[in-house]
């Protein structure tokens, strides 16, 4: 579904990506993990379309299409979701506008009729309760004086009601307690399927007891240094990020 | 957004949709002002004396004032003499029925969207639509006489209602006013009068749409809008003009005055032509808007949606005589390209127990310079007044600018006044997050300048929101690049 190859980008002039090479087939998910500054915001934030980012090299193919002159709209049209690590707030636009427009957008394109007010709030509603939001965040600005769990679980709950091809999670964990974390996780785990596929990015791996990935790997210095399954994880959890110079996890010799 | 640099392209150099002409025979004075001109007009409009003298007594008062300069806009001086002040569409005859009005005038309001024939309009809204200076049609007239509801074009108010107009004209906006105030009440044309007696709660909106057709001319109407005791009125103003490359002159005077209990709700969704892209052309738009809480518990509110005109310059503003009276100001003031605004509103409190609220949205975009300017004074007497005013302004790109001058003037030690003010811009991360979504950037950023103004929105008379909306959209297209 995806395949990125030697891909180099960065912003205002510093690489950051510095040729990551990655494969993900549908009904696969995959775990990025690194520490700070690796990249991870940086590929979610490209492979979304942001175009605060350069590209200076590489590929990314998508659906077996070259992705990378569509725009942001169009990416999300074809199926591309991103969750936001950080949420953004749009004062006065009330959550049921704002998704009904985003919902619609996606409709239209597919040829598909537009939801009414009443069908999408049916179907809003459906959705909200898996991520167990208050329906009064349906009426509230979006995003505004949501508190980071609410922020959270309202990405869950967008990208199920847009049902992406391709989810993309950037360090959808990070403020998130472990009651809201598991609430997230099941969210997405419905969302699981042969047609679809997730790329989750994360810095601790705790998010990983519940949403198991399929393979997992280590991002370091803008290049993917380690891949493996799901117990490369538990690895990392142990050893910590300090022995990627090295090469191994698990020779800390501390 | 780089890659939409060209539907931008293609948006902004859509035209104005209104800005067609009408081809009709018009009775024009030729430009020019001085006490003959102002005789031709009385005459022409067969009025007493009494109205005569005050309009030589305006235009004398006007010649010894100065047009003011204070304001935070640029443009040449206006040149009085070249202005024609009086054209009118030539009419056959004295028009009996709605039946008989000239056809063009007819499909030119059609064309706006108002039309004027009854039957085919919706029971909703009363009409007088004023064409360059006169009046040429009411709707719904005689229904609303039927419960004493006097609404009319201001012409005819003076042959049918001298008594009204005596006591009430210039009792809130005097011609000693100021400069723009002086002119027009030395020159004014026509406007809507209207009075709800006693006790009376309109049944339903009543509105004035003015069109500026003829070219030279300058457009000087007054509306008087009187609510007597206990009565309310939800009031609905538009106006549009035709595109030219000269500036015109729209220098108008409202006055509104509300007695003990009386309600007026005052909306306005103003779209003069505000010129092309490169600030060539469009309406000066210099008006005196006030409203007067003559009475105890009575409340004025002013709805404004603002975007037209190359050059805004008004304050609507409240007068709360009334012990316990409210005022109120919600604006969204859109200027883009060339246009200029400096506007806001003055909030006077003079009873006890006085409340206002000014909520003010200002969105900036392209190479437009907007300014807020209000005034909040608080009398000696005034124990108990409350003000709460909010302005936030929007900027678009970084070539507008947008500006902030809060007046205020307290007498009283127990007086509660807020002020509130915020400066924002539409964020990158904000767009990116909408085309995120599937969004494309034209609906983020008209579906983000909405959220901005829901306040005033929501304020608004349900077919004015609408409208509104659609309004600030077309008027934003071009600007996100």
């Amino acid at each position: 579904m995806l395949t990125i190859k030697n891909l180099h980008a960065g912003v205002e002039g510093k690489e950051i990506l510095k040729g990551i090479n990655l494969e993900i087939k549908a009904g696969e998910v995959h775990a990025i993990m690194g520490p700070n500054g690796s990249g991870k915001s940086t590929l979610s934030g490209v492979l979304a379309g942001n175009e605060a980012f350069t590209i200076t090299e590489g590929e990314v193919t998508y659906l077996g299409e070259n992705l990378l002159p569509l725009s942001a709209e169009m990416r999300a049209l074809e199926g591309i979701f991103l969750a936001f690590q950080y949420p953004i707030e749009i004062p006065g636009v009330s959550n049921a506008h704002f998704l009904r427009a985003a919902l619609n957008a996606r409709r239209r394109h597919r040829d598909e009729p537009e939801l009414d007010a009443f069908d999408f709030q049916e179907l809003a509603k459906k959705k909200m309760e898996l991520f167990e939001l208050n329906p009064a965040l349906m009426d509230r600005s979006l995003n505004v004086g949501f508190s980071g769990g609410e922020k959270k679980r309202n990405e869950g709950f967008q990208m199920a009601l847009l049902e992406p091809t391709l989810a993309v999670m950037d360090e959808t964990d990070s403020g998130l307690d472990i009651d809201a974390l598991k609430i997230v996780a099941q969210g997405v785990n419905s969302l699981r399927s042969p047609e679809r596929a997730a790329l989750v990015i994360t810095h601790y791996q705790r998010l990983l007891d519940y949403i198991v990935p399929d393979f997992v790997h280590v991002l370091a210095d803008g290049r993917i240094v380690k891949s493996g399954g799901k117990e490369l994880a538990l690895e990392l959890e142990k050893s910590g990020y300090a022995w990627i110079n090295r090469g191994t996890p698990g020779e800390e010799g501390v | 957004m780089k890659n939409d640099d060209k539907t931008i392209n293609d948006l902004a150099s859509q035209e104005y949709k209104w800005g067609f002409v009408t081809d009709i025979d018009s009775d024009t004075v030729p430009p020019g002002l001085n006490e003959d001109v102002i005789k031709y007009i009385s005459t022409k409009k067969n009025e007493p004396e009494w109205l005569l003298e005050f309009r030589l007594k305006a235009y004398r008062h006007w010649l010894t004032l100065k047009q003011p300069d204070w304001q935070k806009v640029d443009f040449e001086p206006i040149d009085f003499q070249a202005i024609s002040y009086y054209s009118a569409p030539k009419q056959q005859k004295k028009v009996g029925s709605m039946e008989e009005i000239d056809p063009k005038l007819v499909e030119t309001y059609d064309k706006l969207g108002i039309p004027l024939i009854e039957q085919q309009r919706l029971a909703g809204v009363a009409v007088d639509a004023v064409f360059d200076s006169v009046s040429v049609a009411t709707t719904m007239k005689d229904n609303l006489a039927k419960i004493g509801i006097i609404f009319m074009p201001f012409s005819e108010a003076v042959q049918e209602h001298p008594e009204l107009i005596k006591r009430y004209m210039g009792s809130v906006v005097p011609y000693t006013d100021n400069f723009f105030a002086a002119l027009n009440s030395a020159v004014f044309t026509d406007g809507s009068f209207v009075y709800i007696p006693k006790g009376v709660q309109s049944p339903m909106d009543l509105s004035t749409y003015f069109r500026i057709n003829a070219e030279n001319t300058g457009q000087f109407e007054r509306t008087l809008i009187v609510a007597d005791e206990g009565a309310s009125v939800s009031y609905l103003e538009g106006c549009t003009a035709p595109q030219r490359d000269e500036n015109q002159l729209h220098a108008a005077i409202v006055e509104l005055c509300a007695e003990r209990d009386a309600k007026i709700k005052y909306s306005t969704v103003q779209n003069w032509y505000p010129g092309d892209k490169d600030g060539v052309g469009g309406i000066y738009n210099f008006v005196t808007k006030r409203g007067l809480c003559n009475g105890e518990n009575s409340r004025i509110s002013w709805t404004q949606v603002e975007t037209g005109s190359a050059i805004t310059w008004k304050y609507p503003s409240c007068v709360l005589k009334g012990d316990n009276s409210v005022g109120e100001f919600y604006s969204v003031a859109l200027t883009n390209n060339l246009q200029q605004a400096d506007t806001g509103s003055k909030m006077i409190h003079l009873g006890r127990n006085t409340s206002s609220t000014i909520i003010s949205k200002g969105i900036s975009a392209g190479r437009a310079d907007q300014t807020y300017r209000g005034l909040v004074r608080v009398a000696r007497n005034a124990a108990g007044a409350r003000n709460f005013t909010q302005c936030d302004s929007m900027l678009l790109g970084d070539r507008c600018g947008a500006h902030t001058f809060p007046y205020i003037e307290s007498r009283h030690p127990g007086a509660r006044l807020e002020h509130e003010a915020t400066t924002t811009r539409i964020g990158d991360d904000q767009i990116f997050y909408c085309n995120q979504r599937g969004i494309n950037t034209e609906d983020a950023v008209s579906m983000i300048v909405n959220g901005f103004c829901r306040e005033v929105f929501r304020e608004l008379p349900m077919e004015f929101a609408v409208e509104a909306q659609k309004l600030l959209s077309v008027s934003l297209e071009g600007s996100v690049g």
